[in-house]
């Protein structure tokens, strides 16, 4: 797959063009497709080798449109990254719009996910919008025959210091050809507002695509139509993966109304070895049909795989010594015979269903040689290279229209859709429309990998853990998504996947650690794992985590002093410029705010309640969201359910663009996060997922929903992406409240009220 | 032929009588303001109000609507401004909003049977939809905030 993989360069070393061709038509802000053009925004416009929707374009009435490549999905992403070019653009916000452009490699890699967004873009996004200004400050000043260095914006309108005279923005962008060239160096010195001075960002402005979503005008992959169109239903499949139909025999379809055909496809991706669809003029003939139609399949490979199996695998790599390292620092050897206190666990996370509220789906449709995939889709890079493939045609010729998304969580990287519809309407030769059952997209979700790890600490004589030896084996979605981003381990051994092993390298000052990391080979075939809400810290985060209070209670120490001790900004956690500047100190501020909200160690707590603290650096060690949490949690000592009373949150995020946006995410993923411990579990059994809808798997409902208490931490640092680590930090915090409540350790999700009793009768 | 009364509109509606209603309103009548979620009546996305009583569409096939008086996410208010919607926009409930229509609708004929809910009884008559987002703290909100503008109004 790496071939999808080559357009990651994207734009990069060229100049910013602001510029207009014609008086009266707009204003466009982008990339020029030339380096370093000598004539100008203008001529590049005439020429058509200017990008006239890269970034911005604004109208003769002032109307500016940021465009967003990044996916809609509940984040509100493109409020957040409009918010930061209108700050320098000193537009008035009532006059910023938002848009969706359609895939097109001039935008570079084009994927929305691991709450990179506003922390790769904010930058840009502001360089962009205060170079729209210069231009418009330059050419207000000419009309109003005033040096630019005289005047100022604000508000959509230019103004001379001096006399007052001023002129809209409106009035400069209908008044003349604006033609302003600004190189990369010019870009780099464009001086930015700092945190302080902002007007706009860190408003909690509401969010632009929430209207839509009030009154049912909100349009989403699954509601588009285009004419002619038939609906394709997949006849689902007996395995997870690597099933084949044979044949298929239709006659108990042939009389359902509507009923066209049942078509055998391969999938030359591999994304399934191959499909069987049923056509129809309706959905309901289509769903009728789909349970008419009768299949002879190929079982393929993973028949026989079951849950025991890919646990097996896992447990049988890790004693076997497979797998390389990703983290070697000090000596581990060293460290644990010196080690006055020996501490050591496992711990496991079953299967996770990502559970997107909006079923995978796509339209797709042929015209004059062009495909179009109308869908909401977070990596339209890579879906569109795929479905290219699968269909033989080229990567250009493959078109992805983004649609608002029922939620993505990472699911929507996928081509699993696009490609069977593209296929079906190919074979069909008319656009198809294809929606997943509730219970194809649950059995065959891209799960988030199971996964078993082993902790072992040493805690020297001084009570301090100084040595951490810690492997971690699951299926590698990286291999399966894009092989060109697995990472050279560190023993230079072999390859490995950060993705699937982040986290791991914590910020806590352990001066002997090793970490390695293993391939799940049978969890990779029969489950080909995905990219779930917050990725590898929600296991990794899960062992170091819980590991810590068991290490901490081990001694003798308090779960938080314990922590706090060991987050100094020295060594290899001092810190650097912009992500991850105050280092490891700033995860100890946010533990003490947690701590304190929460009451953590004074509030008085009924019989069987506890409090339980975690703190997690999610997504990266590069690009840290320093969070902690305490969970309350009550258990009935008869059944040993644990409920779970209240989460109290701390976020450092740095600077907040927009502080609703940043709590809405916060309370959302903290419930995601529980519901993932405590409610959802994916199994199986002869290589087929054994859940199929809201009947097995039962996420959280809102009468289950804990008292949320968020803190948001703003110290004036570079924005950290919000939308995923809390979900990393509840699941250790409610197991550390739980052994808090009862002495009960559980080791292994989901945390069922069985598990709890049966580990309070062992403590 | 069937013949629907959605949103005080007839339609006229050439599909067989055991026809999801759900089909029938979002991909036959293309209003799809009421959602997809399971098929099997367990996360609300679907829900309408029919004869007043929030349903779950995709439980109801078209022979059971014919002569109901339906209201879909489009017809809630002929503005959008019925209070629940007023509430929604005002508390920035929807993160994703696939299941913002099914809430809406449940809560809307929830506080036409009940004006002055307890949180307890909220809590009760919303835990039918689910919201993958987890926007719950803000649904609990917003259906008190829109009591209230109903008390006022």
């Amino acid at each position: 797959m790496t071939k999808h993989m080559k357009d990651l360069g994207g734009a990069t070393r060229r100049d910013i063009l602001v510029g207009s061709a014609v008086a009266g038509t707009g204003l466009v802000v982008g990339y020029s497709v030339l380096p370093h053009l000598t004539g100008g925004a203008r001529e590049a416009l005439a020429a058509g080798n200017f990008e006239p929707s890269l970034f911005l374009t604004m109208e003769p009435s002032g109307i500016a449109t940021v465009h967003i490549t990044k996916t809609e999905m509940g984040q509100h992403v493109g409020t957040a990254l409009a918010q930061a070019v209108a700050e320098e653009l000193e537009i008035d916000w009532n006059d910023v719009r938002i848009d969706y452009p359609d895939s097109h490699e001039k935008w570079g890699l084009m994927i929305t996910g691991g709450s990179w967004s506003v922390n790769w873009t904010f930058d840009r996004n502001s360089r962009i919008g205060a170079a729209a200004r210069m231009a418009l400050v330059e050419a207000g000043a000419n009309m109003l025959g005033v040096p630019a260095s005289e005047c100022s914006a604000a508000n959509s309108t230019v103004t001379h210091t001096g006399t007052g005279q001023s002129t809209t923005y409106s009035e400069i962008i209908s008044a003349g050809p604006i033609d302003r060239t600004f190189s990369e160096d010019e870009m780099k010195a464009i001086e930015l507002k700092k945190f302080g001075e902002y007007k706009l960002v860190g408003t909690s402005v509401p969010a632009l695509d929430i209207p839509a979503k009030i009154d049912g005008t909100a349009r989403y992959g699954i509601d588009v139509f285009v004419p002619n169109m038939a609906y394709g239903r997949i006849i689902t499949w007996p395995t997870r993966w690597g099933a084949m139909p044979n044949s298929v025999d239709d006659s108990a379809a042939s009389g359902i109304d509507g009923y066209i055909g049942t078509e055998i496809i391969e999938d030359p991706t591999g994304v399934q070895r191959g499909y069987a669809i049923v056509l129809a003029e309706t959905i309901w003939a289509a769903e009728k049909a789909a349970g008419a139609v009768s299949v002879d399949w190929d079982l393929g490979p993973n028949a026989n795989v079951s849950t025991a199996d890919i646990l097996g695998y896992a447990k049988k790599a890790t004693a076997d010594g497979e797998g390389f390292a990703w983290v070697i620092d000090g000596d581990t050897d060293a460290g644990m015979s010196n080690a006055a206190t020996v501490v050591e666990a496992e711990y496991e996370t079953s299967l996770g269903y990502h559970g997107m509220m909006e079923p995978m789906n796509c339209v797709a449709m042929e015209q004059d040689g062009v495909w179009h995939l109308f869908t909401a889709c977070q990596w339209s890079t890579r879906c569109t290279a795929m479905t290219a493939e699968a269909l033989g045609v080229e990567p250009a010729n493959v078109v992805h229209h983004q649609q608002y998304a029922g939620t993505g969580f990472g699911r929507r990287l996928e081509p699993d859709a696009m490609i069977p519809a593209a296929l079906a309407a190919k074979a069909a030769g008319r656009p198809v429309k294809l929606v997943f059952t509730r219970e194809q997209d649950v059995m065959f979700d891209f799960h988030q990998s199971l996964t078993y790890q082993t902790v072992k600490g040493g805690v020297n004589v001084a009570g301090d853990l100084d040595t951490m030896v810690h492997t971690v084996c699951s299926a590698w979605a990286t291999k399966r998504q894009a092989p060109g981003f697995l990472a050279e381990s560190v023993d230079k051994k072999g390859k490995i996947d950060p993705f699937s092993t982040n986290g791991s390298d914590h910020w806590y000052n352990v001066p002997n650690q090793y970490v390695r990391s293993i391939e799940n080979v049978v969890g990779q075939s029969a489950t080909p794992p995905g990219q779930l809400r917050a990725v590898a810290p929600t296991w990794t985060m899960w062992a170091v985590e819980s590991f810590l209070d068991e290490a901490a209670h081990a001694v003798g120490r308090d779960p938080l002093e314990f922590r706090t001790s060991l987050l100094k900004a020295v060594g290899k956690n001092v810190g650097t410029p912009p992500n991850t500047v105050g280092g490891a100190e700033r995860l100890r501020n946010a533990l003490l705010v947690a701590a304190g909200r929460a009451g953590y160690g004074v509030k008085p707590l009924p019989a069987n309640t506890g409090q339980g603290i975690a703190s997690v650096t999610s997504q990266e060690r590069g690009s840290p969201t320093w969070t902690a949490c305490v969970a309350e949690v009550h258990v009935d000592p008869e059944s040993g359910e644990p409920t779970v009373r209240k989460l109290s949150i701390a976020m450092d995020v740095g600077t907040a663009v927009n502080p609703d946006g940043v709590l809405a995410q916060i309370q959302g993923s903290a419930i995601y996060g529980t519901s993932r411990v405590l409610y959802e579990n994916i199994t199986m059994k002869d290589g087929s997922i054994e859940q199929s809808n809201f009947d097995t798997w039962t996420p959280m409902r809102i009468n289950q929903a804990p008292e949320i208490d968020v803190s948001i931490i703003q110290n004036g640092h570079y924005p950290a992406g919000t939308g995923e680590p809390v979900v990393t930090v509840v699941g250790p915090a409610i197991a550390n409240a739980i052994q808090a409540a009862v002495g009960a350790r559980v080791r292994s999700w989901p945390i069922t009220a069985e598990k709890v009793k049966a580990a309070m009768q062992e403590a | 032929m069937a013949v629907l009364n959605i949103n005080g509109v007839s339609h006229v509606v050439d599909a067989p009588g055991d026809t999801k209603l759900l089909w029938v309103i979002r991909e036959g009548l293309r209003l799809t303001g009421t959602k997809f979620g399971c098929g099997i009546g367990l996360c609300g996305a679907c829900t309408v109000h029919l004869n007043g009583e929030a349903v779950r569409s995709c439980q109801l096939q078209l022979s059971d609507a014919e002569g109901a008086t339906i209201t879909t996410i489009e017809g809630l208010d002929p503005k959008g401004q019925h209070p629940v919607q007023k509430a929604w926009l005002e508390l920035q409930i929807p993160q994703c909003g696939y299941c913002q229509s099914g809430q809406m609708m449940n809560a809307a004929a929830f506080l036409e049977s009940n004006s002055s809910p307890s949180d307890a009884e909220i809590l009760d008559a919303m835990q039918g939809n689910i919201c993958r987002c987890s926007t719950y703290a803000r649904i609990k909100q917003g259906v008190r905030r829109a009591a209230q503008m109903m008390q006022e109004a």
